[in-house]
């Protein structure tokens, strides 16, 4: 199938993969916080009810909230003989959540009995404006200076490796806490927290936007700077272990520009890199989240940990979905992009066909 | 061994790390005996003469706290690392020597557990699991959850040893598999997986501190973490009003166990790696 388009077929079969994997996911997601106690149970010994009645009734709108019983045709609970209502099978409560999640539907907040898509809705595009540039502009700056740093050598080395290494070292909430008890709280430069100024409704005015760019500049710099010494570390060595094959040796043996050189080893030594950025972006997303709680950034890091206080699964398990699909999405597109961009992969591609 | 033992002491950056992480061992392993923490006082006292790093929010002799902190934080961090160190070693060793089905087999799993993300298996069981969240459930969670790295790069390691002549001599004198996989692979990717191990430890560390720091730490007397410790500090406002003895020497000890592991690291691996040496 495909023979002629190896690339399409790859792509294709990625996809599949992919699938299978945020069905694993998916199942995790569901069966991860069931393994523990009953999580409505939880929820019950939290609150007070004025009468036996409504403590039943918010019990069983919750059980059916999270799909723990079973409901005839028109969403009424079925019963049985006595009353009560009947408890549906781990694998029928799966079979719902799949449902409900590829309809959209992540079910109801327990705490404000908003809709989670609502909630994560509001809370994601925040995310999405901090993370994606800091980690794209720090996975460029940081492989730069790693490539500079692999070909350079000596002193531009020696100062800059071991100030990677321990910027690569420094925990993202770390780092965050430095530059908010250092810029926020001590020199006043800029916010310590909040993505913009509470005093301005939310908008288009210019007085808005500058806000949020003002209290951009420490969440991104926290991200940004921890990923760059990472990178820059992975870089400098593929870069030194790339300097010394042959074909750039024969390179600087034919005379070759200096520049020219560097691009070679640029482009080489960047893929694997590229695979590294992908496969570390679940554990990057991770830790750029607690910057958010440390900044009190309105995201998808914020909305969990407001979440995790109150105990309000529904919205838990709403992020971590998204978290893990949006990190397969990731490595699906980098996956693309290696097959595209590597002339090796490409070619191995079109042997595996044959 | 001794050739390459006396490469590395050459290296500043094994000395640095070797002697940055004897230290956090040792304080990790004696503080809590040897230090006398001095009675409870006010809630967040700055550091003086009474109390050297100040006190916490309930009073507590934060230097007494860091100690606890440490010994935790590194049981932890070793737990996870000889976990997932083990597993992915195993995991690792058989997929790449055996290759076909095997390989596939356990390769498909090993990429399955990289691309779900640890971090959200930890978020999920321990926000459900409030009764049980002890230092060991986390430790456990983070080994089973980080193994697929080391799986990873142990297979890569083993499959370019499959086609050695050594390998092919040990099965004409009719060596088993297992004989093969422990007597005539293992040794040889020894180096290999210490480094592999340091780096679990470190990622076991900076993993538990992350999810204490977001409220799903430990719980229970004496199970205070680093993480712990930076959270109730953000719980209480520290940062806000002021009171950076609550976040920063604990952020620093963390720093410090990771540095050093990275320096550790990536010393042996200049030595290690000859591509890399001068």
């Amino acid at each position: 199938m495909l023979k002629k388009y190896p690339t399409v077929r790859y792509v294709l079969l990625r996809a599949i993969w992919y699938f299978l994997t945020f069905l694993v996911a998916l199942s995790l997601n569901f069966f991860l916080p069931r393994l523990g106690s009953d999580p409505v149970d939880i929820m019950m010994a939290q609150s007070s009810f004025s009468s036996p009645e409504i403590r039943k009734q918010t019990e069983e709108n919750l059980r059916k909230d999270f799909g723990l019983i079973i409901l005839d045709k028109e969403g009424n609970i079925l019963r049985d003989e006595g009353g009560n209502a009947i408890k549906a099978s781990k694998f029928s409560q799966l079979v719902t959540y799949v449902g409900q999640v590829f309809k959209g539907d992540l079910g109801t907040s327990f705490k404000n009995q908003k809709p989670v898509s609502e909630i994560i809705m509001q809370a994601l595009p925040w995310t999405i404006a901090l993370q994606f540039p800091a980690i794209l502009f720090g996975w460029i700056f940081g492989n730069s200076l790693g490539a500079l740093a692999a070909y350079k050598r000596g002193v531009f080395d020696k100062a800059l490796f071991p100030l990677a290494l321990l910027m690569s070292s420094v925990p993202f909430f770390v780092f965050g806490m430095v530059l908010v008890y250092f810029f926020g709280i001590v020199w006043e430069i800029f916010p310590a927290v909040g993505a913009y100024s509470l005093e301005l409704t939310p908008g288009f005015s210019l007085d808005f936007l500058f806000s949020v760019a003002y209290h951009y500049v420490l969440p991104f710099l926290s991200i940004f700077l921890i990923l760059a010494g990472g990178q820059a570390i992975g870089m400098r060595s593929m870069g030194i272990y790339e300097l010394g094959t042959d074909y750039i040796k024969y390179a600087k043996w034919l005379g070759l520009k200096e520049t020219r050189v560097l691009a070679y080893l640029f482009r080489n030594a960047m893929l694997p890199q590229l695979t590294g950025l992908a496969l570390s972006i679940g554990q990057m997303v991770g830790g750029a989240l607690i910057t958010e709680m440390i900044f009190s950034y309105p995201g998808l890091g914020m909305a969990m940990l407001t979440a995790i206080q109150t105990n309000d699964y529904p919205v838990i398990q709403g992020v971590t979905l998204l978290i893990t699909t949006s990190v397969l999405l990731a490595n699906f597109t980098v996956d693309i992009l290696i097959a595209l961009l590597d002339p090796r992969v490409k070619q191995s591609l079109a042997m595996d066909v044959k | 061994m001794f050739k390459l033992l006396k490469n590395l002491i050459k290296e500043p950056m094994f000395v640095i790390g070797t002697f940055l992480f004897l230290v956090t061992i040792v304080a990790g392993l004696f503080g809590t005996h040897l230090y006398t923490p001095s009675p409870d006082g006010m809630s967040y006292e700055a550091p003086g003469s009474a109390y050297w790093l100040g006190t916490d929010n309930l009073g507590q002799d934060y230097v007494a706290l860091l100690l606890r902190g440490l010994q935790n934080s590194l049981y932890v961090g070793f737990t996870a690392g000889i976990i997932a160190t083990t597993i992915g070693t195993l995991v690792g060793l058989f997929a790449g020597f055996k290759g076909g089905i095997v390989d596939d087999i356990l390769n498909m799993f090993t990429n399955l557990f990289i691309v779900i993300p640890s971090f959200v298996v930890l978020v999920l069981v321990s926000a459900s699991w409030p009764e049980g969240r002890s230092l060991t459930l986390i430790a456990v969670l983070i080994g089973v959850t980080t193994w697929p790295w080391t799986a990873r790069s142990v297979r890569a390691q083993a499959t370019s040893l499959r086609g050695r002549d050594h390998i092919a001599l040990a099965r004409i004198n009719g060596a088993s598999n297992l004989q093969i996989i422990f007597k005539h692979i293992l040794p040889y990717l020894a180096s290999y997986v210490f480094m592999v191990f340091i780096m679990q430890v470190a990622s076991g560390i900076l993993s538990e501190s992350a999810i204490s720091m977001i409220g799903l730490g430990p719980i229970g007397e004496g199970s205070t973490s680093l993480g712990v410790i930076l959270n109730t500090a953000k719980n209480n406002s520290a940062i806000t009003y002021g009171y950076w003895w609550g976040v920063f020497p604990a952020a620093i000890v963390i720093t410090v166990i990771v540095f050093a592991l990275y320096l550790l690291n990536n010393s042996m691996e200049g030595v290690f790696n000859p591509r890399l040496r001068k």
